[in-house]
């Protein structure tokens, strides 16, 4: 099954037209973070409101390594995922201590500052203040008869299928056990002699590393960092990816991701004029048709379906 | 000297603003668990109307009054169409229904009223009261305003059997159920009380920052940094934070990192008193049983 969806989506970009190819490309590098996002969430039960900003430094440092120390592409994107681990993980230090609602503030701050820390003028340097950094577009590697757009495409599916792989590989371990364990009952965990502050601060790193690797894909597919497109907003777009997508769900970081890249250009194409109020209805629809999220609903089908051909024999 | 008096006072004006949003955003919380992200928005909406009102041609207390009478029911109104359907959801499903919530409220007024930023009237004369120099009488009269309602709220929750039945149904909703109160009525009050105070902070501090769609997400983060400061639990806390928070934004914006990095303040402050006072300065310690 997992075979032949990853088939399917090799296949696509050689039938699509170039734009369609990039908002693939993203949709893939959107899931990346939201499976980050969900490994801290929906795993470890920790509300994070400022992934955006581990996004942003991801982004950054890819961009900062290509624009002033020419760094080939592909090397940004491990570095932004380390960098990103340690980033995570310091915050983490001080926030493993706090009840998720204040996390979710701590986080919502960091979102919200981000912004303005990257303008600030003593960085500029570095980032290049309001204006941002533009980078190359990146070529397929000789030899390949791909298209650039085509060759990004691959990129971020060749990272996404190992990030996923290395996530499923994590959560069924005994480290994935410990992780949800501290979500369903901290107290029985630590009694269990799980170290709860180490691996809560671990989960955030590493879901911060998924998120940086995300963002130094993102800079590299649309060329370009600036604070500005790293606003709050993109956090919250992220936890709202996670939930509608469905929590604790690998499957639902795809689904998720489908959702934050099109519902905005669906919404646009039935109200030019207040766009997002009608992204605002679908959220709450959804919410309320499927308050587990979607994956929670199709595995809800599929039980269902499943049951039904079980059944007994009267 | 003069100098340093003044960004203190100002700070105070504006940490009067900050102190009824932090207070709108306990109530919910002591109601019903739950961080309101929206309440931002909510106020927002709140001083567009009272805005149309007075371009309308109606005077000023008179617009003031019907639009805290109708954010008041705007306010119940959303808690029982948009939030009592997911009650029973995990609590991130409400999140992101709030979320959604925002998002809508914050479009539709781009939409009607467009996104060029207005100018709001102050109902306080133009000169300063009292031939002070330090402070504007719009300063003063926030601050004057802020105090009222924070005396009002404190004599409905202290005083009356309805402010003694909405504390009973949030701290404990089974047994306020068993003697009759009705939690579910008690939760739509506790969104239409909160959303008349974020209504009055608005229009406070509309003719400081201006009119537009996103006025608020700054001023709400900072009233976030208040009611972590003061300790969520407590109104009295979150008020006095809220006052807090203003001061050190100015002083911190006028001495320290100038006014670019005044927003990382609030970010400071919050994961400051986070990693040393968990529950606030006033917070009672959540304790948990085994």
């Amino acid at each position: 099954m997992i075979a032949l969806f990853l088939v399917m989506l090799c296949a696509l970009p050689f039938f699509l037209p170039g734009y369609r190819v990039f908002q693939l490309t993203l949709t893939i590098i959107y899931a990346i973070a939201l499976l980050g996002l969900n490994l801290l969430t929906g795993f470890n039960g920790q509300i994070s409101l400022g992934h955006g900003a581990f996004y942003a430094i991801g982004a950054y440092v890819a961009a900062i390594l290509m624009d002033r120390f020419g760094a080939p592409y592909w090397l940004t994107i491990p570095v932004a995922g380390f960098v990103c681990l340690g980033a995570g993980f310091l915050f983490g230090l001080p926030a493993l201590r706090l009840e998720p609602l204040y996390l979710a503030l701590a986080t919502f701050a960091l979102g919200v500052a981000l912004p303005q820390i990257l303008k600030y003028k003593h960085l500029e340097h570095w980032t290049g203040g309001v204006q941002g950094i533009v980078i190359n577009k990146p070529d397929p590697p000789p030899g390949l008869p791909l298209s650039q757009d085509q060759w990004l495409y691959f990129l971020a599916l060749m990272v996404a299928v190992l990030m996923f792989g290395l996530a499923r590989n994590l959560l069924r371990g005994r480290v994935g056990r410990a992780i949800v364990a501290i979500r369903d009952h901290p107290i029985a965990a630590e009694t269990m002699g799980i170290n709860t502050a180490l691996y809560k601060s671990l989960t955030f790193g590493v879901s911060a590393m998924y998120t940086g690797v995300a963002g130094a894909l993102g800079a590299i597919a649309v060329q370009f960092v600036a604070p500005d497109s790293f606003s709050v907003f993109l956090s919250i777009t992220f936890l709202v990816g996670v939930v509608i997508g469905g929590l604790a769900s690998i499957s639902g970081a795809l689904y998720g991701a489908l959702f934050i890249q099109f519902i905005p250009n669906i919404a646009d194409q039935i109200s030019k004029s207040a766009p997002w109020a009608v992204y605002g209805l679908f959220l709450i629809g959804f919410m309320y048709l499927m308050p587990w999220g979607i994956a929670g609903s199709v595995r809800r089908g599929w039980a269902g379906v499943l049951s039904h051909f079980k059944r007994p024999p009267a | 000297m003069d100098a340093f008096l003044h960004q203190v006072l100002s700070g105070l004006a504006t940490g009067g603003i900050y102190a009824s949003l932090a207070l709108a955003l306990v109530m919910i919380y002591q109601a019903t668990h739950l961080i309101s992200f929206a309440q931002g928005e909510m106020a927002m909406f709140s001083t567009y109307l009272a805005w149309s009102m007075i371009n309308a041609g109606l005077p000023y207390w008179a617009a003031f009054i019907f639009t805290v009478a109708i954010s008041f029911a705007a306010g119940a109104l959303i808690e029982r169409v948009i939030i009592r359907p997911v009650e029973k959801a995990p609590v991130l499903t409400v999140v992101i229904v709030i979320i959604g919530l925002l998002i809508m409220l914050n479009s539709l007024a781009g939409w009607i009223y467009g996104y060029t930023v207005q100018p709001f009237p102050s109902p306080f004369p133009a000169q300063p009261l009292l031939a002070n120099t330090y402070l504007s009488s719009h300063e003063l009269g926030a601050i004057g305003v802020t105090l009222v309602v924070l005396a009002l709220v404190y004599a409905f929750f202290r005083f009356t059997p309805l402010g003694l039945a909405m504390r009973a149904a949030a701290q404990n909703p089974e047994s306020s159920r068993l003697v009759g109160i009705r939690v579910g009525s008690m939760l739509a009050l506790g969104w239409g009380l909160a959303a008349a105070i974020g209504a009055v902070a608005g229009m406070m501090v509309a003719p400081i920052v201006y009119l537009d769609p996103n006025m608020m997400s700054g001023i709400l983060l900072y009233a976030f940094a208040a009611a972590v400061l003061g300790g969520i639990s407590n109104p009295w806390g979150a008020v006095l934070g809220g006052f807090l928070v203003g001061v050190l934004e100015n002083l911190a914006g006028a001495y320290v990192v100038g006014t670019e990095l005044k927003l990382s303040v609030a970010l400071a402050i919050i994961v400051g008193v986070l990693v040393i006072k968990p529950n606030g300065l006033f917070g009672k310690p959540l304790v948990s049983r085994v």
